[in-house]
């Protein structure tokens, strides 16, 4: 049964209701007690997502200082569920002009419990493409991005833009200026042993596009990925262009996309919600250019003294740069002193996360700047257990950098009025869990 | 910047609740509005407002569609509590209905479904047929919704006002929304009655495959878990179906990705052409890969489900094991499920990369992950013999990091690993004695003194090492006293010295006098029984060859895998759980209809007996009959029971007036056959019977002495036998004074003394008395009286299991000469006997009689009866696992037949 949820409840982190909706009959007002005095005070808490107590069952987010909580009797769709949950903070949070947390919930309830009775019924999920939602669920001071348009007034057919083919785009949009933004967003996940073997790598990539077209536009995204590429050569029979070519290991695409068409011809074809949308997420497992490698070397000396060198190169071309870079190499909890000598950033010890952290706001291609640190422990004769070295952990952003190699070739847009379109792309790869054991 | 409605929850402290009123009344719209607002906020914050209903509702009236919804929600919340108010209400709703604006007429069928007080549902029929059919499609999804709604108040009300039809007609309707919604509705309206209301015909399939295209990504989910119940006909239809659903994969949904996981993997059970399955495999990889960069939440769902995929397909993920790889900063139980799925794709191929990363997570922080972290490496040796060694020299680098719980959890491991592939590692016992002294835990001292015992004559000092633990012995948990008796008793069998002796003596002493454990006592008195009476038995028993274990942790069995493949994405997947053992509501109807098939009587006495022509042999068959009456306790008395000492008595002319044993105490019943006649017991005459009575077996038996001495001190003993039978406790059997007669009931056990060889019907009894010597005689086993009571099989399980068995498990045998004259006495009196009656199907002018019955330790016989009503000759077929019991089968339904 696709039912997600009997109840929806929003808690703050002493358990106080914030936001309470029956959606059904099966579970009784009071289940929240039970999330309370079996999960929230007790160890429990963020051991499992889904739990059952008594006869119903909960599965709960914590999203910044809120628990959001769904409680159901019976055997619910938990996929459709955590969904649901994800969906609506992304909804509220367009409406909130980007905060959830427990103050926003607060200033803004009323809306919350209209959009709440809008985006789900009888436990099942409706409509929740903020776009369209904004249409006809309106509050004053609600950041509208529709506020500088021409059509202040709720468009009159809202409602069947709602339950439309297309239920993400509305109608008789106007811009003088057609853009297209493409930004495509990698993140390099990496599992390098000590002795700098790969052990698990990946990119987890993401295409943000941010639309502002006239009318009701049809979009074709081209990119170089192998299977689109010989699809294309095959229909208009030439041979594929030389360069370089990546294989998808996995895409996924926003509900706009015709995924029917995708699967026979391979292109990627979509009318596309007005504003800022995911068009697509892609994962890549083979070919990755990891755009730094770490070199640790720990030693420990004796008891109380550590020596930790850290090397890292920055693989990528010399003209570009990665910004933010942050690395955290762990230390022991009992670390009493560090000093340190860097050749490039600035490094200090943090003992909330018993980690040093040597920062690098600019980081040029093709440099390798190293750590030095001596640590110094205080000595302790209980402690028999040796140290679980975790991994060292690394941030970084480099701009016009693909981990992957995917390049957009083309982004054809067709309207019946013909304008004309301005597109913008931009790459950027970021660390997702970029790990090295030591 | 936002709007602040935080203010609505701040009060002033004094009189709340008139303070609200009085606003709720005010004369100007705004502060009407606040105050709603402030309504909502107490109800929030879970205050009773429901005092304020009237003030409310008379708020309702309102253009603005704000306050309308905020009333609307009010309502939703106190109109149970209020339900003679609610009716204030009704007006409006019916109002609001008809209004030109869709979103209104939409809110109001919405709201009215969720309010579940009659009066109000009375008034919403007519909204709802109006809606239903609305020009707006955003009122018609609104609609459909609210059938699904009312059908849970009250059912009767939707079937008699034509609710479902319409429903069924918007699965036509050209907005895809509506039709989503439709399908939600009817699915869960099938949910919950046994009548057939959505069925999914070709028809209705191909047209909402086509919807998948169009509607919302929450709308294909309905779908695609309706479409989940269709039955595809053949392998090509199913293949059709899944082209069509395979692009589903690709959505960014991971509800929609699941539910079409689900509805592939169940047409893909059909699909025979391997090309087919392979492809489709290879393209559900990376969908379910991706699953796993989502929110923690959505991943562990993914994970739980993944766990049940790869047990039905591993191929589908074999190659992908490094995606489980745990990252640092994973939650804990995602953490937890990936280890389980290492575990279950570890292969030959990866082992030593498998083995590697265990390593790295037994060194982790968290000690619940560690532990399991260790046990995984346990279960991959049991799971690769290969790999095995190199799993044990992971673990013992681990020992040697003496952390305390990883040394205890790796202690408990390697005992399975020994108990798998015993005689090959235990070289490595002496490195794991080592670290005797740091084992605290009862689990990993249980496993240590496991070890010590059964590996005693490897261990030199092994006395030395036991001894140290049974200084403790009183303040031990149950586990560790059960496991140092067993051990000490296999030292002492193996190193029958002096100290061993005196640790017996300890541990037997301990174990016995100074406990209250019952587990403990009684096992340490079956030792001390066997070492006091027959040493070399103690041996065959304490030191028998284990059988080899398999790791079978977490698999689950077949039946209940194919139900959770049936419902991936939802709880039930998630808990491995089947719904019903979750899910309390129930839903009545379905189950009695069963059982109706079946006349009641099946354990009562038969009242029909005298009309059965054709059953030649008329009285034992009365006899026969009246048994099942005694057998469940009926008060039957004397008419067959006395008759059988005075016939005899007559017969040998002796004096019948004294009535020798107690009637209360000794159980009268029909006449029993005479295995021991007079003649050969010089005077003691034996007739006995296996009976089975209330799901017990029973030897019956009467001693009538016709010597001229009162005998008594009966005594019996069975010999070896195919079912193990032995007497339960000893014989009660009084003084049996000459020329009179006691009648017993013996309770039995089976699988006490089992004879080796072919099945056979023998039974080999020895009884004697203090005054003559032993008698021997043979009975004969009648199969029936082990057919147990929950053999009855549903219709479906029994094709099942008669379609799983090999066709060398069928054997048939003719009856020429039985008549079976009418069908309702036999099937009744086979149901007595616990041989249930499946089904029924004529073939050519023959009747087909389909039955099931079960021997004790879950042995099905299923059984097929064919005959002509009224003519002779039967036709026996059988089918069961174990064809062996064939034989004697047929000499059972031989004799049940004949009656």
């Amino acid at each position: 049964m696709p039912v997600a949820a009997s109840a929806i409840y929003f808690l703050n982190l002493r358990g106080d209701v914030l936001i309470n909706r029956l959606y059904r009959d099966d579970v009784g007002g009071n289940m929240v007690d039970a999330f309370r005095t079996h999960i929230m005070q007790t160890k429990e808490l963020g051991t499992c997502p889904v739990r059952q107590i008594g006869g119903c069952s909960f599965f709960y987010i914590r999203i910044s200082n809120v628990y959001i909580v769904i409680v159901v009797s019976s055997n619910a769709n938990v996929a459709c569920a955590f969904k649901f949950v994800v969906e609506a903070v992304a909804l509220f949070k367009s409406y909130f002009g980007g905060a959830f947390d427990e103050d926003a919930i607060r200033n803004n309830f009323v809306l919350i419990y209209e959009l709440l009775d809008e985006i789900m019924d009888f436990g099942y999920p409706q409509n929740l493409s903020p776009e369209i939602l904004k249409l006809y669920i309106t509050q004053e001071g609600v950041r509208s991005p529709f506020s500088s348009k021409p059509s202040e007034r709720p468009v009159p057919n809202a409602t069947l833009q709602v339950t439309g083919a297309v239920g993400w785009r509305r109608e008789g949009l106007v811009y003088k200026k057609n853009e297209v933004f493409l930004d495509i967003v990698e993140s390099v996940n990496l599992l390098m042993s000590s002795k700098g073997v790969v052990l698990r790598c990946d990119v987890t990539g993401k295409i943000l596009m941010k639309c502002f077209l006239s009318g009701m536009p049809d979009l074709k995204l081209g990119l170089n990925d192998k299977i689109g590429l010989e699809k294309e050569s095959q229909l208009k029979s030439r041979p594929t262009k030389s360069g370089k070519t990546i294989e998808l290991d996995d895409v996924t695409f926003h509900q706009c996309v015709n995924l029917t068409r995708f699967n026979s011809e391979k292109t990627v074809s979509f009318v596309p919600p007005d504003g800022e949308f995911e068009l697509m997420k892609y994962r890549i497992t083979e070919g990755v250019n990891l755009p730094f490698k770490v070199l640790p070397t720990i030693k420990e000396l004796g008891r109380t003294r550590m020596e930790v060198n850290v090397k890292v190169k920055s693989v990528f071309g010399a003209k570009m740069f990665a910004l933010g870079v942050v690395v955290k190499i762990p230390v022991p909890k009992q670390t009493a002193k560090t000093s340190f000598t860097v050749t490039s950033g600035r490094a200090k010890y943090n003992a909330s996360i018993d980690c040093l952290v040597w920062k690098i706001r600019k980081f040029p291609g093709q440099t390798e700047p190293t750590l030095s640190a001596e640590v110094e422990l205080i000595s302790t004769m209980t402690e028999k257990k040796s140290w679980t070295r975790p991994p060292i952990q690394m941030e970084f952003q480099v701009p016009m950098f693909t981990a992957s190699g995917l390049r957009v070739r083309f982004l054809k847009v067709w309207e019946k009025s013909g304008y004309n379109t301005v597109e913008w792309v931009r790459y950027i790869t970021k660390a997702g869990s970029y790990e090295i054991r030591c | 910047m936002s709007r602040n409605d935080s203010k609505y929850f701040s009060t002033t402290k004094k009189g709340e609740i008139p303070e609200l009123k009085e606003e709720l009344n005010s004369q100007y719209k705004d502060k009407r509005k606040d105050a709603v607002k402030k309504v909502i906020a107490a109800m929030t914050v879970g205050k009773d407002v429901s005092s304020l209903f009237t003030d409310v509702v008379n708020c309702m009236q309102t253009e603005n569609l704000e306050l309308k919804k905020l009333v609307y929600l009010y309502l939703i919340n106190y109109a149970k509590s209020q339900p003679d108010l609610a009716i204030l209400a009704v007006n409006t709703f019916v109002k609001d209905s008809q209004d030109p604006n869709p979103l209104i007429r939409a809110l109001a069928v919405r709201t009215m479904g969720c309010i579940r007080v009659d009066k109000i549902t009375e008034y919403l029929c007519d909204p709802l047929q109006r809606c239903l059919k609305d020009d707006d499609p955003y009122v018609r999804k609104t609609a459909a919704i609210c059938v699904a709604k009312l059908y849970d108040i009250n059912a009767e009300l939707v079937e008699d006002r034509g609710f479902l039809e319409s429903l069924k007609d918007l699965i036509s309707d050209n907005n895809p929304m509506v039709v989503a919604n439709a399908v939600a509705a009817l699915a869960e309206i099938q949910e919950n009655t046994s009548r057939p209301i959505f069925e999914i015909s070709g028809h209705t399939l191909s047209k909402l495959l086509t919807a998948l295209n169009e509607c919302t990504e929450w709308g294909q989910v309905f779908i695609l878990d309706a479409l989940s119940r269709y039955k595809a006909a053949d392998a090509r239809e199913a293949e059709n179906i899944v082209e069509r659903v395979t692009p589903r994969l690709q959505h960014a949904n991971c509800a929609v990705v699941l539910s079409a996981v689900k509805m592939i993997l169940l047409q893909m059970e059909l699909i025979t052409s391997t090309d087919v399955v392979r492809n489709l495999c290879k393209k559900m990889a990376p969908p379910l890969v991706t699953l796993l960069s989502a929110e923690p939440e959505i991943q562990y769902v993914a994970l739980r489900n993944i766990n049940l995929i790869v047990q039905r397909r591993p191929t589908i993920l074999a190659h992908e094991i490094k995606v489980f790889f745990c990252k640092y900063n994973d939650p804990i139980y995602v953490k937890m499920e990936k280890l389980e799925i290492m575990i279950k794709l570890a292969s030959d191929r990866n082992i030593d990369q498998v083995l590697l990363e265990f390593k790295e997570y037994a060194t982790e922080v968290d000690v619940d992950f560690v532990r399991k972290a260790v046990r995984a490496i346990g279960r991959c040796a049991i799971k690769l013999e290969r790999a095995a060694e190199r799993c044990i020299s992971v673990l013992l680098e681990l020992i040697k990091i003496k952390v305390n719980y990883v040394v205890q959890e790796a202690i408990i491991v390697i005992k399975d690993i020994f108990r798998r592939y015993p005689n090959t590692y235990e070289s490595i016992i002496a490195t794991l004695c080592e670290s005797l002294d740091t084992l605290d835990e009862p689990e990993a001292k249980a496993s240590m003194i496991w070890i010590i015992g059964e590996y005693a004559e490897r261990i030199d000092n092994a006395d030395e090492l036991l001894e140290s633990f049974l200084e403790s012995f009183p303040e031990e948990p149950a586990q560790v006293q059960l496991q140092l008796l067993t051990a000490t008793v296999k030292l002492f069998l193996k190193k029958p010295t002096e100290g061993p002796q005196q640790m017996i003596q300890v541990v037997l002493n301990n174990a016995t006098v100074e406990t209250d454990n019952p587990d403990l006592r009684d096992r340490a008195y079956i030792y001390w029984r066997l070492l006091s009476t027959d040493p070399e038995a103690a041996k065959d028993v304490v030191l028998a060859e284990k059988p080899v274990i398999t790791d079978d942790s977490n698999q689950l069995e077949t039946s209940l895998l194919d139900e959770l493949l049936a419902n991936i994405a939802t709880l039930s997947s998630v808990y491995h759980k089947p719904p019903d053992a979750f899910v309390t509501r129930v839903h009545s109807s379905a189950q009695r209809t069963d059982d109706e098939d079946f006349p009641e009587g099946s354990e009562s006495g038969f009242p029909e007996s005298p009309a059965n022509p054709a059953n030649g042999l008329s009285s034992p068959s009365t006899a026969r009959q009246s048994a099942p009456a005694y057998a469940t306790g009926a008060p039957v008395t004397p008419p067959s029971g006395a008759p059988v000492p005075d016939l005899l008595g007559d017969l040998m002319g002796m004096d019948n007036s004294i009535v020798p044993v107690d009637q209360a105490a000794t159980p009268t019943g029909p006449p029993l056959p005479i295995l021991l006649p007079a003649s050969t017991g010089q005077g003691l005459q034996i007739s006995a019977q296996l009976t089975r009575q209330d799901g017990q077996i029973f030897y019956s038996l009467l001693f009538e002495n016709n010597t001229q001495v009162p005998l008594d001190g009966f005594m019996i003993q069975f010999n070896k036998n195919t079912f193990g039978l032995a007497a339960a406790g000893p014989l009660q059997v009084p003084q049996v004074q000459p020329g009179s007669s006691a009648r017993t009931l013996l309770p039995m056990v089976m699988f006490q003394n089992m004879s080796q060889g072919p099945p056979s019907s023998l039974l080999q009894v020895a009884v004697k008395n203090s005054q003559q010597p032993v008698w021997y005689f043979n009975d004969k086993i009648s199969l029936h009286v082990f057919f147990t009571e929950d053999g009855r099989m549903e219709r479906s399980s029994f094709l099942e299991t008669w379609r799983s068995l090999p066709d060398s498990n069928e054997v048939s045998k003719d009856f020429p000469a039985i008549v079976i004259g009418s069908a309702d006495a036999t099937l009744e009196r086979l149901a007595a006997s616990n041989m249930f009656f499946i089904a029924k199907r004529k073939n050519a002018n023959q009747d087909v009689f389909y039955f099931s019955a079960k021997l004790p330790r879950g042995i099905p016989l299923l059984i097929e009866l064919t005959t002509v009503i009224g003519n002779p000759g039967v036709k026996c077929a059988i089918k069961t696992p174990s064809p062996e019991m064939s034989p004697l089968f047929f000499e059972a339904i031989e004799t049940l037949l004949i009656g």
